[in-house]
């Protein structure tokens, strides 16, 4: 059952999905998944992002049925996943396809026979399999390792086999499953680079589950973020990222975006403001006006002293984004005129405490 | 020794690696099917079908406990319904047979639930069958551990060979025996012994040599 209009159609819908498991030796199940509602659109990245335990690989398999759901549905490419019988389930895995944090490839084929394998199984005819595979080398620059055995490959050439694996039968959809968690942060780097290639040259829809924000940020442009078998926050990762609204979204974030409060800051700052007291404002920046020297203009416009404490601008889903941390010597009133100037201008405060 | 006795020891050895030889092929036939199937059938594996498993796995133990020497015996109508008789060295490569069958298939067994389940877990997100993911996941890569298996196998065989010279099997074992202790030759039996060990050596040998070029897990020099 193909529903019209597909191209402005999520690639994968998450339909009120729930998973549990039942345990060995006990009534009651496990339930490791509850009341999902995703939409993941189409040729983008996006990513979820939770802590251990807390469902993510679960959701991940439904896309391609190696899990079924035990209420609601998933939707991939306008088939409905769970209820696919054996034949239906092959189609619409040789439609996704999948890589895995470590990299399950098979020992005793070289980097050529890996990435032949999925066509092989799709009973590719021999002669066609050869120039596709060649291709799909070259995609991931692995032309000097083709007749490799994965033994002899580093973690990073092992994961372009699998993206490449992945690829052979053209599937409109990749899914990832801690794919860079074993690799070190220059190749998490590479790896990423070509999920971000592949995704602008082939209008993949690429749906990657991870615990590190930084792989998010990097090259997500939507993010879920999912706690004890719940999504608590959802949307664009700009959005996410610089006003998350749940607690698990904001320890994640610690430490990938913004600042971390100053050790000398934190011990001496006092919840309640007090004549002779400097309040501590969290500015954050967001798109263009992260470049613009809204602070300095805070100065000359309001004759106001900012000391800027500490502070950091970077990179969300390609668009610039900020955060400083300072002081004003502000009493109540001329305080809040400050910080509905700086609202007026698109930036975000958040009074943080009070020091002398 | 006498030319007499050369000949002999050359005809028992023949004989020898043609119990061996025949009794390897059949079980490893019939046994590595039965091996991969204990293997894939368990409960939550690739082809569950545990009520089966339960009882094949109960066949093969039960088989496997049986005193070798006791199985010959056992089976004599059986040998004597396969090839028409019951002594002799075909007669005897019907037990040696039956006790290789579920030899092999427990080894095939640990060869194949050995293989990582990351790879069926990859060949299922392609789409493969079960009978795909058996032909060109689970048996290429647990190639190594089914050499090693079925070398230990042919090892075993060289070792029960020698006793089914109690229904007239002949071969090396059975020279030892009648030569070497009934006709005290001592010479005889260290000629029989030492062709043994060479056998078994010689297998052992070409079996590990085999694996290690199947196994690509570890990285070494294959001259390129
Ligand atoms: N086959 C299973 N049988 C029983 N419980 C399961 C099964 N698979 C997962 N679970 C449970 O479901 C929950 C979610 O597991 P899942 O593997 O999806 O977590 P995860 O977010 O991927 O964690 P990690 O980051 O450690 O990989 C866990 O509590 C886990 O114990
Ligand atoms: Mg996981």
């Amino acid at each position: 059952m193909q529903a019209q209009n597909m191209s402005d159609q999520a690639a994968i819908s998450f339909r009120g999905v729930g998973k549990s498991f039942a345990q060995k030796g006990k009534d009651r199940p496990v339930t490791a998944l509850e009341g999902i509602d995703l939409d993941v659109p189409r040729a983008a990245i996006s990513g979820i992002i939770g802590r251990s335990g807390a469902g993510k690989s679960t959701l991940l398999r439904m896309v391609n049925g190696l899990e079924r759901p035990t209420a609601g549905q998933v939707i991939v490419n306008g088939h409905d996943v769970g209820a696919a019988g054996t034949a239906e389930l092959r189609e619409i895995r040789r439609s996704v396809g999948m890589i895995f944090q470590h990299f399950n490839l098979l020992a005793t084929r070289t980097t050529f026979g890996n990435i032949a394998l999925p066509l092989e199984i799709a009973g590719v005819p021999a002669a066609e399999i050869r120039p596709r595979v060649n291709e799909l080398i070259e995609l991931v620059g692995l032309e000097a390792q083709a007749n490799r055995y994965p033994a002899e490959l580093s973690g990073g050439q092992k994961q372009r086999v699998g993206i490449a694996r992945a690829l052979a039968t053209r599937p409109k959809v990749l899914l990832s499953d801690e794919a860079t968690s074993a690799l070190d942060p220059e190749t998490t780097r590479q790896v990423l680079d070509l999920l971000k290639r592949i995704n602008g040259e082939l209008g993949l829809t690429i749906l990657l589950i991870t615990h590190e924000m930084g792989v998010v940020r990097d090259i997500g442009s939507h993010v879920a973020v999912i706690e004890a078998g719940r999504i608590v926050e959802q949307g664009e990762t700009y959005a996410v990222f610089s006003a998350p609204s749940h607690p698990t979204t904001r320890s994640f974030l610690k430490g990938v975006t913004g600042v971390v409060m100053p050790r000398f800051l934190a011990e001496r700052m006092v919840p309640d403001y007090a004549p002779g007291l400097q309040t501590v404002l969290q500015v954050t920046f967001t798109g263009s006006h992260a470049t613009d020297p809204m602070l300095a203009r805070l100065g000359t416009a309001m004759g106001l002293e900012v000391n800027i404490l500490a502070g950091a601008v970077e990179e969300i889903g390609e668009r610039p984004f900020g955060s400083l941390i300072v002081s004003l010597d502000a009493e109540p009133e001329r305080l809040a005129t400050a910080r509905a100037f700086l609202h007026d201008h698109g930036l975000r405060t958040e009074v943080l405490g009070h020091v002398r | 020794m006498s030319a007499n006795l050369i000949n002999l020891l050359m005809e028992a050895t023949l004989q020898t690696l043609y119990m061996v030889a025949i009794s390897t092929l059949i079980g490893t036939l019939i046994g590595a099917p039965l091996g991969i199937f204990l293997a894939v059938s368990r409960r939550g594996e690739l082809m569950a079908a545990p009520a089966a498993n339960a009882v094949l796995g109960l066949i093969v133990n039960a088989t496997r406990s049986t005193p070798f020497i006791i199985l010959v015996v056992a089976i004599i109508p059986f040998t004597r319904f396969v090839t028409g008789t019951s002594i002799g060295t075909n007669a005897a490569i019907v037990p040696l047979t039956v006790a290789t069958i579920p030899f092999v298939a427990r080894l095939i067994e640990n060869a194949v639930r050995e293989v990582d389940s990351g790879l069926i877990e990859a060949a299922r997100a392609m789409g493969a069958t079960p009978i795909q993911i058996v032909r060109k996941v689970l048996v290429p890569e647990a190639l190594p551990g089914i050499t090693l298996g079925i070398t230990l196998t042919i090892v075993s065989l060289i070792g029960y060979s020698a006793m089914v010279g109690a229904v007239g099997g002949k071969g090396l074992g059975d020279l030892g025996i009648r030569y070497g202790y009934q006709r005290f030759m001592p010479e005889v039996m260290a000629a029989v012994v030492l062709i043994l060990i060479v056998l078994v050596q010689l297998v052992q040998t070409a079996g590990e040599m085999l694996a290690r070029r199947f196994d690509k897990k570890a990285p070494k020099n294959r001259g390129r």
